[in-house]
């Protein structure tokens, strides 16, 4: 995961002779002998562009890449629409495609047939995470081995979903560092899938750039810590999000569910920030529960305030979505987005609510169900956006996602 | 596609497969042009024959089409100490010639490279889009996104090689086709076939 570091600047080390010995040190104080010489222009040499640019998520691998891993910057989430045409030996052919073209990028190399390769050279830590939508099983001729949950979610009292930002046949889940690597990458597949299929969406999302907070939960412009309670690294996240039984070719895999979720910012602007604390049973600077000091601290939904009242309200995000038992929570894997605003200045402003689990009944509809019934978050936020995906297992190299159902 | 085109540009690849003198003789006549139509075997015995690393083949790739002529691309790598030539090249969708681009009446124009390719001892050789590629002239059946081809070179010493390369869609490479006067090529469109 880590990329090879390479010196901060060889010329530097070589100039500076004796200095030659290595070590961070070393790499310091040749930098500043080169500096005292005229100057050498060496751009890429810069030690920001290798931390940033050059590092590499593996492809290959018994899982997919793009879940698990620390959120990247930037994303944009595909959805495809099948041609008619396209049955199960074009998806063998389109998916064979497609992972050449990730296995590459994600790689830091350009892809085949790669019109603008330079493009293709910093991954910056890119992911492309393959999702099976419904009607990919229908058009295989495989319905019968769809997983019964991946399917249209019921619907919800709250939604307001359009069709622009719903369903999908194929999703690629695209997430690197750089924007220009997104951009990049997103283009090949597109120009890959095009005999095969049609764009039905695209989602573009932002969370802190690489290195601005790290290890910290990512905020939601609504200024909310968003993602505090995803299991953690280790057993509980092995639970949660792998499938580890059900059919072969979905073992060491996972299902994904995306929603675009409009937030009314000018609605939020209303409230003040005890009421906003309120609604989301958080402070909003700390992301501590209201009844606690840390970010991860254990709320406690029975202590009483003086009026007599539970200090979390029975109403607040914090409650409706908590969830006890490690087997049952979900890994949230949210982007921003933030669209134009209109002439008002209106905000068209969101999340891609983007969930993984190993299980959409048993672990993420309860959930939904709680918070659509009860979440006082429901007056400024609106799902304007649902779609399921079957997330398949990884492929060793020389193989291609999903080739253990489609070949 | 095949009506357009001068006879002599639908040789069969099979006649490349000989010695290089006979290849720059047929090459250079205007006879011979029917006298040897591919045969299944052909590939089959240039398998049989096939040496393996003759050259490096790095990303290889060819252009999805439906009919007509495509091309198929790749970075040739000669790691030896001498001089490889490629006389030619078949695959069994289509007869195939070695094509380079050249200035032509002031534009760029593709045309047969007579002589075959040559790649020096120790270097790159690439076939790229806008450069030298391997001409497929007449597909006998489309050549889908994502299918796998398998294309046999053949060197000067009689020695072969197989690759098999994969095919991209590909709106690139819009180059006029020269077999003497700069025809230009219907058949490599620029929209990527929407059949899958």
């Amino acid at each position: 995961m880590t990329p090879p570091s390479r010196p901060v600047s060889r010329r530097g080390l070589l100039t500076g002779g004796a200095l030659a010995a290595g070590g961070t040190l070393a790499g310091a104080a040749a930098v500043a002998v080169t500096r005292a010489e005229p100057p050498v222009r060496q751009p890429e040499r810069t030690p920001v562009a290798v931390a940033v640019g050059e590092a590499i998520e593996p492809f290959h691998g018994v899982r997919q890449a793009g879940v698990v891993n620390e959120p990247q910057a930037h994303a944009a989430f595909v959805a495809f629409t099948l041609r008619p045409a396209t049955d199960r030996a074009a998806l063998a052919r389109l998916l064979r495609l497609l992972s050449d073209d990730a296995a590459r990028l994600t790689q830091g190399r350009p892809a085949l047939a790669d019109t603008e390769p330079e493009l293709g050279l910093l991954p910056a830590r890119l992911t492309v995470t393959f999702g099976f939508g419904p009607g990919l099983f229908t058009a295989a001729g495989l319905d019968d081995r769809r997983p019964p949950s991946i399917a249209e979610l019921p619907p919800f009292p709250i939604d307001r979903l359009q069709p622009r930002w719903s369903g999908g046949d194929l999703l690629v889940q695209i997430c690197a560092d750089d924007p220009i690597t997104v951009a990049h990458a997103q283009r090949v597949l597109i120009k890959d899938s095009r005999p095969f299929a049609t764009v039905r969406w695209v989602q573009q999302g932002f969370r802190r750039a690489a290195g601005a907070e790290p290890g910290r939960t990512q905020r939601n412009l609504f200024g909310q810590l968003d993602g505090t309670a995803n299991p953690k690294p280790g057993t509980p996240v092995e639970t949660a999000v792998w499938i580890d039984d059900g059919p072969e070719w979905l073992r060491n895999g996972t299902t994904l569910v995306v929603r675009r979720i409009s937030m009314n910012l000018e609605t939020w602007d209303l409230l003040g920030r005890t009421d906003r604390e309120l609604a989301v049973g958080r402070r909003l600077d700390s992301g501590a529960p209201l009844t606690g000091t840390r970010e991860h601290d254990e709320p406690d939904f029975a202590a009483l305030g003086p009026d007599g009242l539970t200090v979390i309200p029975d109403f607040s995000h914090l409650t409706r979505a908590h969830v006890t038992d490690d087997r049952f929570r979900i890994l949230r894997r949210p982007y921003n987005y933030d669209g134009v605003p209109d002439a008002d200045g209106t905000a068209d402003s969101g999340l891609i609510f983007a969930a993984y689990q190993a299980d959409i009944a048993t672990q993420f509809l309860p959930i939904q169900r709680r918070l659509a019934e009860r979440d006082l978050l429901n007056e400024w936020t609106t799902p304007i956006g649902s779609a399921v995906f079957a997330v398949p297992p990884g492929c060793p190299e020389g193989g291609w996602v999903g080739q253990q159902l489609l070949d | 596609m095949p009506s357009v085109l001068p006879r002599r540009f639908l040789r069969p690849a099979v006649l490349f497969t000989g010695a290089v003198l006979i290849v720059s003789l047929a090459a250079c006549g205007s006879s011979g042009e029917t006298s040897a139509a591919p045969t299944p075997s052909a590939t089959a015995t240039a398998d049989a024959s096939a040496e393996a690393g003759v050259l490096g083949v790095r990303d290889p790739w060819v252009k999805a089409a439906d009919e007509g002529m495509t091309a198929a691309f790749a970075t040739l790598v000669n790691d030896g100490d001498t001089d490889v030539t490629i006389t030619g090249a078949a695959t069994d969708v289509s007869p195939m010639e070695l094509h380079e681009m050249a200035m032509a009446d002031g534009k760029m124009v593709m045309r047969a490279k007579q002589d075959g390719v040559v790649i020096k001892a120790r270097s790159e050789y690439k076939l790229e889009p806008g450069g030298d590629h391997l001409m497929l002239m007449d597909l006998a059946r489309p050549v889908q996104a994502g299918d796998e081809l398998t294309f046999t070179l053949t060197f000067a010493d009689g020695r072969s090689q197989t690759f098999s390369a994969v095919a991209k869609p590909f709106t690139g490479a819009q180059e006029s086709y020269a077999p003497g006067h700069g025809e230009p090529m219907p058949s490599m469109s620029a929209s990527p076939s929407p059949a899958p």
